[in-house]
């Protein structure tokens, strides 16, 4: 218990103070996570919704292999990008490794699935709904893929936030191609698990603090934003 | 004017699902002017059929023809569905979708859309989200959508199941205004009053197959089979 609580003290003073690593750590878990987002989001709604639309060949293996691949192990996603990225690696030339982007590839490998995956179950059942008129209407598949993703932009939401909770609060692969390094790719959950390693749980229960508010802050400002469960049923 | 889409002509047009047959063989043309009633119990492939000519179920076997190629005919006609498809916008944005997606400029699609909010009574709920209109409200908002093309062809599908009788006169009024403006209408109801007071032709299912069909003074006033006779006194057909 005394844990607990010299780690609320502890996180309300650095809050209060703004202390300097907090305020950069904490800066650069938001900026990771929410660029990982952007780009995961671009590449899976169209990518999910088009799942919805279409039917192909191997569709149903895809949407199980998507599925599967929501439960991917991050350590392992991390494993191979630093692979990939290392000096030795096919993409070693680039020189990403330990650094934010390497970080962004990881997280961005990681959430894809998961957002693709949502987003198909939720525009499934609106494709449903408007299928006969969208055909009706002579819509091309461009058109069809935009007028679902508007118009279920609130499931598509809830798919995104889902996307932003899993990569803020990823730990495995981040830590293995970012590595953990002080004012460079140092972000919070790496923080959180040095600090534990070290001992000192003051200061790793007050970064975990703050990254659980993080996360719920993030959240409601989105839905306050979004007007989400204001009107009407969506 | 660009020419009429029609007539249209099927042929030999049958549609199986599962070894179960639910419309067909159906040979029929439809020329270019009046409303067509389509008339049957349920389950005689009303439906089946309006979806048919509308190309958008696929045929078993058979081919449905208008006088222009597919392509074109396909943009110059609009459906109206038996449940209302709402899309989950506001009513102005239901009604400016179908032009949206022709890129017509921006002033025509406005002055449009008001001019149909107007017509149909809904401009005072023209931000309102559409899924919370009445069902009325939801056909008349249908039908709008689907007219707002100034289509040639408009199928609708039981466009006043469920309706009471003032909604059914405002959906009629303006079905009534669209054949003024020389739209080709074709139909099915339940609502036999309804089917004598719009038909100029009329068609009856059964079991799949046009079991009867005639222009409507000869097939209200005497019907050739004895199950057209026995459905418009009301007996069940099985």
């Amino acid at each position: 218990m005394n844990d607990i609580y010299d780690g609320l003290l502890s996180a309300f003073w650095l809050v209060v103070t703004l202390d300097a690593d907090l305020l950069e750590i904490s800066l650069r878990s938001l900026q990771v996570s929410l660029t990982a987002l952007v780009i995961a989001s671009a590449i899976a709604l169209p990518l999910g919704t088009l799942l919805a639309i279409r039917r192909f060949r191997y569709r149903r293996l895809t949407i199980s292999l998507l599925n599967a691949l929501m439960g991917l192990p991050p350590v392992v996603v991390g494993l191979l990008v630093y692979i990939l990225l290392s000096r030795s690696g096919p993409l070693g030339v680039l020189g990403l490794l330990f650094t934010p982007t390497a970080m962004i590839i990881a997280q961005v490998i990681i959430i894809t699935p998961l957002i693709a995956s949502i987003t198909h179950q939720a525009m499934r059942e609106l494709w449903a709904e408007y299928h006969d008129l969208l055909i009706s209407l002579n819509t091309s598949g461009w058109q069809r893929i935009r007028t679902l993703i508007w118009d279920g932009r609130r499931n598509l939401l809830t798919a995104s936030l889902a996307g932003f909770g899993r990569a803020i609060g990823e730990v495995g692969a981040i830590m293995i191609v970012g590595g953990n390094i002080d004012n460079a790719t140092r972000v919070l959950t790496t923080a959180i698990a040095l600090e534990t390693g070290k001992g000192d749980f003051a200061l790793a229960l007050a970064l975990g603090f703050v990254l659980i508010a993080l996360a719920i802050g993030i959240n409601v400002a989105i839905h306050w934003l979004s007007r989400t469960e204001r009107e009407g049923r969506w | 004017m660009v020419s009429s889409i029609l007539p249209l002509t099927l042929t030999d047009v049958a549609v199986r699902r599962r070894g179960k047959t639910l419309l067909g063989p159906v040979d029929l043309s439809l020329e270019a002017t009046g409303l067509t009633i389509i008339i049957g119990p349920n389950g005689s492939g009303k439906t089946t059929l309006l979806r048919a000519m509308h190309g958008v179920e696929r045929l078993s076997t058979g081919a449905v023809r208008w006088s222009v190629p597919d392509e074109q005919a396909q943009h110059r006609q609009a459906y109206v569905f038996q449940t209302p498809i709402m899309l989950r916008r506001s009513v102005a944005d239901n009604l400016r979708y179908p032009l949206q997606l022709l890129r017509l400029p921006r002033a025509e699609i406005g002055a449009r859309v008001a001019d149909w909010l107007a017509r149909i009574g809904l401009e005072e709920r023209a931000s309102l989200q559409a899924t919370r209109l009445s069902g009325g409200e939801k056909q008349r908002l249908a039908i709008a959508r689907a007219l707002i093309r100034r289509p040639d062809v408009l199928f609708l599908d039981e466009p006043c199941a469920n309706l009471d009788g003032a909604s059914t006169r405002a959906i009629e009024a303006l079905l009534q205004a669209a054949l003024d403006e020389k739209t080709r209408i074709i139909m099915t109801t339940h609502d036999l009053g309804q089917a004598r007071r719009l038909a100029s032709d009329a068609i009856f299912m059964l079991h799949g197959v046009v079991h009867e069909a005639g222009s409507a003074a000869r097939f209200f006033g005497a019907p050739c089979t004895e199950e057209l006779e026995a459905f418009f006194r009301g007996d069940i057909i099985a």
